[in-house]
């Protein structure tokens, strides 16, 4: 028996959600008395290493460039281990791979599947329990999951990073998927990337700015603040749909949902289809000129003033942060 | 071509979030349910537009639940969709809502079967990755658009880091997101015709119970926000650091 968990590689690294999971897997292994296998494609020596300094006793290394990032292939290779490997536990991460295929395994395996978990598991003789956010963050539910193989995707940003001793040992597999009949072929692929900038999911830093900094051209101080902190920029729906700002930026409700360790809220009101999307941020900065704007109900920290003056004498005080911290 | 878009019946985004029964039920006392914005928003309005375009001949809405939801159903046929199937059960689990749909789907070919990028109460992101599973269908993704092209479909949609165009032959099923299309509001005629249109219920089938809810809790919201003075910002960087330890 084993806890089969899968990874990824991006942008030349071992994808920090990845590595969340394997140290989400080894924990479950700890509690279970069995051992951590993970999963890659395409991973060199200095990748494989850090997926068993994060904790894998196992790692089965794919070398295979048709399984790119189709669910459809790559949820056929996870059921081949699944089985070769016994495992009894499953671990995603639920990031956008990890929504496409882990579902399609749930299927394959009759595997329960709780996506979004928030917490380590409770086990308890038969009974296997774990919790995930409900109703976007306003609420949390525990689930049970009662099929003998259980599928887990955790919500990443969710669990503390931690790395040990590298003791894994590497198996170099061929899957066999001639009898997986993906029909879909990759006609072109777009980056959004700001050179330089971390996607939203992933970011840990986040300034985002709303309707109250009044048009596209005023955007430069909010930029600078977020150069200053190392920051990803976001912003409230109206911002998008008025195409002050790209909408891959529009977090909430309808857009991406994040859970950064700082959220900074510029000109934002807080609405709750606002709010469903970044309430899970660990800390809260709201800068608005109106008191009663809802969203410093939700906040840690709050300024009442003028955007355009308080954003310039916040990036200051950053930098001037970060020169004393040299 | 004939499309199947499963539609979701879901609290209010305004709603008030209570449970009752020793914290084991969602209470649903004065709470006014919607079609999950997603399903309405970019399923069900690009689906409209292929009809419009003569690409498909027809759109059936599926929905899996108890009879007060047909409020919900109706909404989505005034929006446009020509009919409308329940399948009369409450919804355990996703698994559970997505072996349905494919059992049905199954008897009846549809070129396309199109969900919603999540539910906004489950926020599970997992049907149509579950019904591709069981009807061995391709499954693309938070597609943000669509088109058609005889037995083709293009799709963009969302990876790691941007958005990838992907072209597949039908029939397969797609989760979609933002840009798919825009929001419409349903007009008098539609809703007049809404009434009767036909909605088929039919009873669930043999089903797997793989997950179950044992209790819900409420996330305890932000207790007290720190006011700062915008001539103190060092204050705020330095409690940021020593306080919050976020940079
Ligand atoms: C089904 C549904 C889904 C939705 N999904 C989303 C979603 O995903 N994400 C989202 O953001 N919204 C969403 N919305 C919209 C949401 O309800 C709000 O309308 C939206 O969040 C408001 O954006 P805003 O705060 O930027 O603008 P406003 O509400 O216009 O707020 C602007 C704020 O800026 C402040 N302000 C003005 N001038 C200044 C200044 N000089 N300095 C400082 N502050 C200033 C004002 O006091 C105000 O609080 C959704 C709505 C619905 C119905
Ligand atoms: N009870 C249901 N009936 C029909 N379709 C549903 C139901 N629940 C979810 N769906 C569809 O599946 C999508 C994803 O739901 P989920 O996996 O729960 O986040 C939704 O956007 C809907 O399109």
């Amino acid at each position: 028996m084993s806890v089969l968990v899968y990874t990824e590689i991006n942008k030349g690294r071992v994808k920090k959600a990845s590595l969340e999971c394997i140290n989400y897997g080894a924990k479950i292994a700890e509690l279970t008395g069995s051992s951590v296998t993970a999963f890659v494609n395409n991973a060199n020596q200095s990748q494989l290493e850090e997926i068993g300094l994060a904790g894998a006793s196992k790692i089965i290394s794919v070398k295979n460039d048709a399984l790119k990032s189709d669910s459809m292939l790559l949820s056929a290779a996870m059921e081949q281990i699944a089985k070769s490997e016994k495992s009894k536990v499953i671990i995603f991460a639920f990031d956008i791979n990890g929504k496409a295929i882990a579902p399609r395994l749930s299927a394959k395996l009759k595997a329960g599947l709780v996506s979004g978990a928030v917490d380590y598991p409770v086990i308890k003789g038969d009974s296997f329990e774990v919790n995930k956010n409900v109703f976007s963050g306003k609420a949390t539910a525990t689930y049970k999951i009662n099929s003998e193989i259980k599928i887990i995707a955790i919500l990443p940003n969710s669990f503390p990073l931690t790395s040990g001793q590298n003791k894994s040992t590497i198996v170099d597999l061929d899957v066999d998927l001639t009898n997986v009949n993906s029909k879909i072929i990759i006609k072109e692929i777009k980056s959004d990337n700001v050179v330089g900038m971390i996607p939203l999911p992933e970011a840990e830093l986040v300034v985002s700015a709303g309707r109250g900094l009044k048009g596209p051209e005023n955007w430069g101080i909010v930029e600078d603040l977020a150069n200053s902190l190392g920051a990803t920029t976001a912003c409230s729906r109206p911002v998008a749909d008025l195409h002050w700002r790209p909408h891959h930026e529009h977090v909430g409700q309808t857009g991406v949902a994040i859970r950064p360790n700082l959220y900074i809220a510029i000109g934002i009101s807080g609405a709750i289809q606002h709010l469903a999307g970044v309430n899970g941020s660990k800390t809260i900065v709201v800068i608005n000129n109106d008191k009663d704007a809802p969203f410093f109900k939700s906040a840690d920290y709050g300024i009442i003033g003028d955007a355009f003056s308080i954003l310039p004498k916040l990036t200051i005080a950053i930098k001037k942060f970060k020169q004393n911290q040299n | 071509m004939k499309i199947l878009v499963a539609i979701s019946n879901v609290p209010d985004t305004t709603a008030k979030i209570q449970f009752n029964d020793g914290n084991t039920q969602f209470n649903n006392a004065g709470v006014t349910f919607i079609i999950n914005p997603y399903d309405e928003w970019y399923a069900l309005v690009r689906a409209l537009e292929l009809k419009e375009a003569n690409l498909a001949q027809q759109i059936t809405l599926i929905h899996v639940g108890l009879i007060d939801s047909e409020p919900t159903i109706r909404k989505g046929l005034a929006l446009g969709a020509d009919d409308a199937v329940r399948i009369d059960s409450a919804e355990p689990d996703a698994f559970y809502v997505a072996e349905q749909i494919a059992n049905y789907a199954k008897s009846n070919n549809y070129d396309l079967i199109l969900v919603g990028k999540e539910t906004i109460n489950y926020n599970g992101s997992s049907v149509g990755g579950i019904i591709a599973g069981v009807l061995d269908l391709p499954f693309v993704s938070l597609a943000t658009k669509l088109e058609i092209n005889s037995n083709k479909a293009t799709i963009e949609h969302v990876i790691d880091g941007g958005s990838q165009i992907v072209e597949c032959e039908l029939p397969l099923v797609i989760s979609c997101a933002k840009g798919m299309a825009e929001q419409r509001i349903p007009n008098m005629r539609g809703i007049m015709a809404a009434r009767t249109k036909p909605l088929t219920v039919i009873s669930s089938t043999n089903h797997n119970n793989l997950t179950s809810i044992t209790s819900y809790v409420l996330n305890a919201g932000r207790t007290s926000c720190k006011l700062m003075n915008e001539d103190d910002l060092d204050d705020l960087v330095k409690l940021l650091h020593t306080e919050a330890k976020v940079i």
